[in-house]
């Protein structure tokens, strides 16, 4: 496998870069080559979503600054804003740091929602006051879209936001709130009219941490970790400066957010993951783990299946490219609404062949030093059950491209 | 070969590319909708399948198709052909599969490619008449299917300059429409690779009793068949067969995905119209879901299949693992397709008048053709994981 040419991304199938990528693509290697952050104080979790304690956070908050100082983070952005000014650059910086296997970026739901949708809906003063500090990972946010009501059904939000003078006044439950323990802000959808379901809802930029009538209270997950809570809001003041784009829109500047979100896998705002080649873990899995004699790597059902993820992650590598050529596209929105259902049934079928790979060794929780790769597959697995339900399941996902694309009758 | 360079953004598709799959897809609407495709093959007189049977062709279909010059479309412009990008190809070739068209364009294609990689002056006579409508196909496969260019289904023997040719050649697409044989035989320990006429004497042309109606398939005996020095591409045939077989695979994979997308519209467009329980069967997730996957595995499939088409392009060393990548993909979503398109059209995909069977067996002859997934993932796992201990 080559990957030490000029493309962004290690196997063949990249594109090519221009002169001013390629030196940032160097620039991006040397500096990781040379800026390595210590080892943390404690175990770090998987992804984002599962950072609990002070010191993993403030260790993560740290790398972030650092990479955002160092033009990794927020390439693409304006200047204005705390960005680099570039185009392009940041599929680069994100590709380098996966390969690198730094630890990722924790503001995730700054970085891949907050920032584009407030850069796409937001007033100048919003843009220069919010922006820097998701790039910066100085301020953490979180999402409130979720309310135990309205999962896939998202447009039935109750939370209530009722004008008073310069403020809003929010009532309500948000729930599956990741970070929200360590989040500065929350991008919030709230009701403000009772007689639309759709037009009658408003975006709001919701101050968390500290915030008077905001309780955050950690919900625990299947793995038995947290990182995710539900938040609830009693009489809680937020200014209208705050709200994002007009009173009734909060619908439409919501899917901005979810085109982000559901496209974050392609565009990821950070590092970390399992970097460009996401079946070679489990080939060195398979390489150690030896089953009635033979290394897994030797068992022909084994490595059918490793090839079978090896050929969808390649797949999803390659509609990406052909996402970029009208010519080979026969509905605008086929291959970009794919996106999500992919890649996420991607994460969990890689996820459960590490898990079947590592046999009776997957019985093993992460505190057990022999766990293989400190325990990762077994909690991947079942972590991976977030990405198959949260925005928007997968059996959504399916609703959405049968009527939209395909143009099948709505099912509801 | 062109040498290796940065894969292009846009697979090499690009607009002189789009310009002829979209003259294709307009002449083949017109000149081979379903309609016509199934009073060729599937109201012949009964029964179909009868001894010798082979599947009737649109033969002045086919000479527009030369005039066309897609005959030449992977013959150099010195030989006069068009020398367009195996993207190009793999776009027409979809528009093939999309309608199912009875025609020795892909084994010719075949052909073409594997001479453009022999090289020599015996290999540029042919690709000229090839550009000039001479169709051809491929006889390298032995009674056992077993897809490996080192081992071809005849043997040589040197008399003088010429060789001659005995055994049999098995899975022979197409034979009874080409006018050259490209076999290979083995000589010693090298592969050597011959074009000869299916009228040479000692060589006899069996039909094979197949499924898919809309192609023939011969099995072919040689008994002494001698192959003049003009006639003999190669003594030492089995790079150029190495390297040629990612091509080889891409234009099976470009058929399939071609068949697989009429089978998914067509599937489509019966749940929208069919009506049970007062609503179009398409409501209901039961149905709505698998067209979906299905979608799903064959935007997989086309994007995987371009990925290849460009690998081969490019000389890559990725080519053979693209292209297998490629291969498995579109014969995996093939037979989902396929499998989907006959139960959700219920009682009536279980009848000849329905046309999906005509789909259906095409799919299913092409997802075995070079190998199936499991083959082509057996392949993969010795390119990704390394060969087993």
């Amino acid at each position: 496998m080559s990957g030490d040419d000029a493309t962004t991304e290690g196997r063949a199938g990249s594109v090519s870069l221009t002169p001013e990528q390629q030196e940032f693509q160097t620039y991006v290697r040397r500096w990781l080559g040379e800026n390595a952050p210590p080892p943390p104080p404690e175990r770090l979790p998987i992804t984002p979503l599962e950072v609990m304690t002070t010191g993993q956070r403030d260790y993560l908050q740290a790398w972030q600054h650092r990479c955002h100082d160092a033009g990794l983070v927020g390439a693409d952005y304006p200047t204005a804003y705390g960005g680099g000014g570039h185009e392009g650059f940041q599929r680069i910086a994100n590709l380098e740091m996966g390969r690198a296997r730094v630890p990722f970026l924790i503001n995730i739901v700054g970085l891949n929602m907050a920032a584009p949708t407030i850069l796409a809906h937001g007033t100048e003063a919003q843009k220069q006051k919010f922006i820097p500090g998701c790039l910066s990972g100085d301020e953490i946010w979180c999402q409130g879209f979720s309310e135990p009501g309205a999962g896939s059904d998202m447009a039935n939000q109750q939370t209530s936001a009722v004008r008073d003078a310069d403020d809003w006044i929010v009532n309500g439950h948000k729930v599956w709130t990741s970070l929200g323990h360590f989040a500065k802000w929350m991008i919030l959808i709230a009701r403000t009219s009772k007689d639309h379901k759709y037009d009658g809802l408003t975006y709001f930029l919701c101050p968390i941490e500290g915030h008077p009538g905001v309780t955050v209270r950690p919900l625990v997950k299947i793995t038995g970790e947290s990182g995710f809570n539900e938040v609830l809001f009693e009489d809680v003041r937020v200014p209208d400066a705050y709200r994002l784009d007009e009173v009734g829109k909060g619908w439409t500047v919501a899917m901005t957010t979810l085109t982000y979100e559901r496209g974050a896998a392609e565009s990821a705002g950070g590092g970390g993951g399992d970097g460009p080649h996401p079946t070679q873990r489990l080939i060195d899995l398979a390489r150690e783990t030896w089953r009635d004699g033979v290394r897994a790597a030797d068992d022909p059902v084994t490595r059918d299946a490793i090839v079978q993820r090896a050929i969808v992650a390649e797949g999803i590598r390659q509609n990406g490219r052909r996402a970029r050529v009208p010519a080979l596209c026969d509905h605008p929105m086929r291959l970009p609404l794919q996106q999500k259902l992919a890649s996420s049934e991607f994460v969990q079928h890689n996820a459960r062949l590490g898990v079947d790979i590592a046999g009776a060794r997957s019985t093993l929780y992460k505190l057990d030093d022999r766990a293989p790769d400190g325990g990762h597959w077994p909690l991947a697995y079942m972590n991976s059950y977030g990405h198959t339900i949260a925005a928007g399941t997968n059996e959504i996902q399916r609703n959405i491209l049968g009527e939209r694309v395909l143009g099948l009758p709505k099912s509801k | 070969m062109p040498e290796t360079h940065a894969a292009p953004k846009n697979f090499g598709f690009g607009e002189d590319e789009a310009l002829l799959r979209d003259l294709a897809r307009r002449f083949l609407d017109e000149r081979m909708p379903v309609e016509t495709l199934r009073r060729l093959v599937a109201e012949a007189p009964e029964p179909v399948y009868d001894e010798g049977h082979r599947a009737p062709w649109d033969e002045s279909l086919w000479k527009e198709i030369v005039e066309l010059g897609w005959t030449g479309l992977a013959v150099g412009e010195e030989e006069g052909g068009a020398a367009i990008s195996m993207a190009g190809i793999a776009g027409l070739v979809e528009e093939i599969g999309r309608h199912a068209l009875p025609s020795p364009l892909v084994p010719t294609l075949a052909a073409s490619l594997v001479l453009r990689e022999a090289g020599g002056h015996v290999a540029k006579a042919l690709l000229t008449q090839i550009a000039q409508g001479a169709a051809a196909t491929l006889a390298i496969t032995g009674e056992r299917g077993g897809w490996d260019p080192a081992d071809p289904p005849l043997s040589a023997r040197d008399d003088g300059d010429a060789l001659v040719l005995d055994g049999t050649a098995f899975f022979v697409q197409d034979a009874f429409k080409a006018e050259r044989l490209l076999a290979t035989a083995r000589l010693g320990g090298e592969v050597v690779l011959c074009a000869v006429a299916p009228t040479a004497a000692g060589l006899a042309l069996q039909a094979d009793h197949i499924h898919d109606l809309t192609r023939d398939q011969a099995t072919v005996r040689f008994e002494g068949v001698r192959v003049e020095p003009d006639a003999i591409v190669s003594r030492g045939a089995l790079p150029a067969m190495q390297r040629a077989w990612p091509a080889l695979l891409v234009l099976v994979a470009a058929d399939l995905c071609g068949t697989s997308e009429w089978q998914l519209q067509t599937t489509v467009q019966y749940a929208k119209d069919r009506k049970q329980f007062d609503r179009p069967i398409g409501f209901f997730q039961a149905v709505k879901h698998p067209l979906v996957d299905a979608m799903v595995q064959i935007d997989r499939a086309r994007s995987l299949l371009y990925h290849a088409a460009c690998e081969v392009d490019r000389g890559s060393g990725e080519a053979e693992a693209a292209a297998r990548m490629a291969k498995s993909a579109a014969s995996d979503a093939g037979a989902f397709i396929s499998d989907r398109s006959v139960q959700l059209h219920g009682g009536i995909g279980f009848t000849w008048e329905c046309d999906v069977h005509l789909f259906f067996k095409r799919s299913m002859h092409n997802q075995a053709l070079y190998g199936d997934g499991v083959h082509q993932r057996k392949k993969l796992a010795d390119l990704l994981i390394g060969p087993i201990d």
